[in-house]
């Protein structure tokens, strides 16, 4: 048994290990890819092999606040080489933040065939293993993708408002401090233009970072998971969950959390986040005393 | 008028924003690249981990620092240190605030204004980015500021 088996997740198979990428770096039903929040990071040295796909050149819309569309989502896929077929190995910067992002949307077209490579780039990195600043010459694929499926995984404004009203559970993934309603944005990072700070009624505080070591980089085992959402922050895998953050990038994580380790049947991530929920008007808010 | 074109920018930064003007985005994160792999962090004799929080960049997400010494000439030398191993423009931005305004008389330091960052990164830089590298300059025009008034 692995390390990553060993961890008791719900679905160990969309989570793998740096060795198992290093092993998997020649097969042609792998695609390795890398999605950070800097931009030249990719450029300075990656995975051999690896394509990158940017959140934002890649995955948003250039005009409206939304993701690409299946058209775009079927020249993304034929320009980085995969099929419907393909197994997508995603990392990136900041524990795998925008791995779990590009993950996540992929989803949303259908490509489930897809996992995160536990520890991002900085374990690849701090295990010496090889980089290269050659982008691999990639054979153009057909994919036909399904309509982007906005429902399953995806919440909007409105859902969330619906949500409220039958009780269901929300997780706030942001700072204790973006929770509390002290700060409207993540440390280091300026305020988006949030109005109101504070958070959805009824949402609980677990902060993306509990979910990794940070010694490794990696997801922490699923007993030590269950621990920090479950008796701590109140959730069960049979509850229907909406995660938010800033801007759907953190509860990216969180939502993959607790969709693969965990096993929740029921988790949606709300993109619009706090960006859009603490701007609107004549929602409901708290803040923590 | 760009940014760039203003007389008391010290006259080595003026060209290089000159040259990311010209550059396409390939290109200038070709540069970058090249910049960040200069870098060369504080060394121990002047300044060692823990490093005090006074020197520490407010928002900057690569946790850097900006050091100096003082030069006979009363201009400054400075220093960077990036914790973050994948701060990479963060190096790379400190590559070019070295390189750049180590040895410039104070006046025209504290004139650079934190746009350059846009014009060395573009426009579409994340905001988190942005703010901390703005951070970045701010902090070294503070202290210029002190050491000259």
């Amino acid at each position: 048994m692995n390390d990553i088996d060993a961890r008791g997740y719900a679905s160990p198979e969309h989570l793998v290990s740096t060795d198992w990428v290093q092993e998997n770096l020649s097969d042609p039903n792998v695609r390795i890819v890398e999605s950070n929040e800097d931009q030249l990071l990719y450029r300075a040295g990656h995975i051999p092999g690896a394509v990158e796909v940017d959140w934002v050149d890649d995955l948003n819309d250039p005009l409206r606040r939304d993701y690409l569309n299946r058209s775009e989502f079927e020249k993304l896929m034929q320009r980085i080489g995969v099929t419907p077929e393909t197994c997508v190995v995603f990392y990136g910067d900041k524990s795998n933040w925008w791995a779990c992002y590009s993950l996540w949307v992929f989803q949303l077209f259908g490509h489930t065939n897809a996992k995160i490579m536990d520890g991002g780039s900085l374990k690849w990195q701090n295990e010496s293993r090889a980089l290269t600043k050659d982008k691999p010459e990639l054979p153009k694929t057909q994919y036909s993708a399904s309509e982007r499926d906005d429902a399953s995984i995806r919440v909007f404004r409105d859902g969330v408002l619906a949500h409220l009203k039958q009780s269901g559970k929300l997780v706030d993934v942001r700072s204790p401090e973006e929770f509390a309603g002290t700060r409207m944005h993540m440390e280091g990072y300026p305020n988006e233009g949030a109005l109101r700070g504070g958070h959805i009624p009824s949402a609980v505080s677990v902060p993306w970072a509990k979910a990794i070591d940070p010694e490794t980089g990696c997801f922490l085992p699923a007993s030590e998971l269950r621990r920090i959402y479950e008796t701590e922050g109140g959730l069960s895998s049979s509850d229907d969950v909406i995660a938010y953050c800033r801007i759907g990038e953190r509860s990216s994580l969180s939502w993959f959390v607790l969709k693969y380790l965990l096993g929740y049947q029921n988790v949606r991530n709300y993109d619009g986040s706090w960006t859009e929920w603490g701007n609107l008007v004549g929602v409901p808010i708290e803040k923590s005393a | 008028m760009s940014i760039s074109s203003k007389p008391s920018i010290p006259t080595g930064l003026a060209e290089l924003l000159d040259e990311f003007a010209l550059l396409d985005r390939d290109m200038k994160s070709e540069l970058l690249i090249e910049l960040a792999e200069r870098f060369v962090p504080v060394p121990s004799s002047i300044a060692c981990v823990p490093y005090p929080d006074e020197f520490k960049v407010p928002s900057c997400e690569s946790d850097a620092y900006v050091f100096y010494q003082r030069n006979p000439d009363k201009t400054l030398q400075f220093h960077f240190a990036v914790l973050n191993p994948q701060g990479i423009s963060a190096k790379a931005f400190a590559q070019i605030l070295q390189e750049n305004l180590s040895g410039q008389a104070l006046e025209q330091v504290c004139s650079v204004s934190d746009e350059i960052v846009f014009e060395v990164f573009g426009s579409g830089i994340s905001m988190g980015k942005g703010l901390g590298l703005r951070s970045m300059i701010q902090l070294l025009k503070a202290l210029s500021n002190r050491e000259r008034l």
